[in-house]
């Protein structure tokens, strides 16, 4: 059975049903990062000294240019795809995948320095934070490579039987891309800098 | 929203000076954390930055720009929800103050 409003709009939203669907689970997701930030504000306000220059500024400038340079090759990904590119959108699409990767990288190297240091989630209030918030964004991080492994494997067959299909599928995946890029442009300075 | 070719191709030369704005303020965000402000400026600055690049990345590589009504209810929705989430605890804290 074929789903429907997986290409045409739908005539009440004038969106496809994956459009919609991925807004509606980013704003789950706003709420799921939003309980965190609160959680941090609350423990800040309450704190009488929160620790300051704890992790490696460099590193977190490093990882943050990668992720937004990751959202400018997703979006060019799609973009590709539109302008019936296929091969720059292979392009884009792998480097969005290894720019990745190096964030991944980045951040194992950081929390390896922790714990080899003992400072571990149950170090105090900070690292408790730290660990949770930016592990969950990693959590996130590691599911969109997935989507987008996917996508250069057993899912680009589609673009052959559906080019229209596999395009909203790409520019849903890229929502989801951009908004992890997103929770980390607040993650740096809240984290690294305040 | 972008369905044509055409408009995608213009749309291009956009991400890329928005990718080159993102960078600077990048820059910027770290070089105003060298300056050693009082924490509630250098929490405003460092937060105002990050909330305009975010606004960047939300119009132009979202596409927030120009999307349809439900998307916008949708976020609208969300946010109220967002600041309740953030700020409501906050009162609990308020609270043991006056104590």
């Amino acid at each position: 059975m074929n789903i429907p409003y997986t290409v045409e709009e739908r005539p009440d939203t004038g969106l496809t049903n994956g459009k919609f669907g991925i807004w509606l689970f980013l704003a789950s997701e706003v709420m799921l990062f939003g309980a965190l930030f609160s959680t941090y504000i609350l423990l800040r306000v309450g704190a009488e000294e929160w620790p300051h220059g704890e992790l490696s500024v460099p590193l977190g400038t490093i990882n943050t240019i990668i992720l937004i340079s990751s959202s400018v090759t997703m979006v060019m990904a799609w973009a590709s795809l539109k302008m019936n590119d296929w091969a720059k959108h292979r392009l884009y699409l792998a480097l969005t995948l290894v720019l990745s990767g190096i964030f991944l990288g980045i951040k194992y190297v950081e929390y390896s320095e922790h714990f080899g240091k003992g400072e571990g989630p149950w170090h105090s209030n900070f690292f408790a934070l730290y660990f949770t918030m930016t592990g969950l964004h990693a959590l996130h991080i590691i599911c969109g490579m997935i989507v987008m492994l996917y996508f250069l494997g057993p899912g680009a067959k589609m673009w052959k039987k559906n080019p229209e299909q596999f395009t909203n599928r790409i520019e849903a995946t890229g929502l989801y891309w951009h908004f992890v890029d997103l929770v980390w442009i607040f993650l740096f300075p809240v984290l690294y800098l305040l | 929203m972008h369905s044509d070719s055409a408009a995608v191709r213009k749309s291009v030369r956009t991400y890329i000076t928005v990718f080159v704005m993102l960078m600077i303020f990048t820059v910027l965000t770290v070089a105003v954390s060298r300056f050693h402000f009082a924490v509630p400026i250098a929490i405003a600055v460092a937060l105002i930055i990050a909330a305009t690049k975010g606004s960047m990345v939300g119009t132009v590589f979202m596409h927030l720009s120009h999307e349809k009504q439900a998307i916008y209810g949708t976020i609208l929705l969300t946010f109220l929800f967002f600041f309740l989430l953030l700020f409501l605890p906050l009162l609990t804290h308020l609270d043991r103050v006056h104590v």
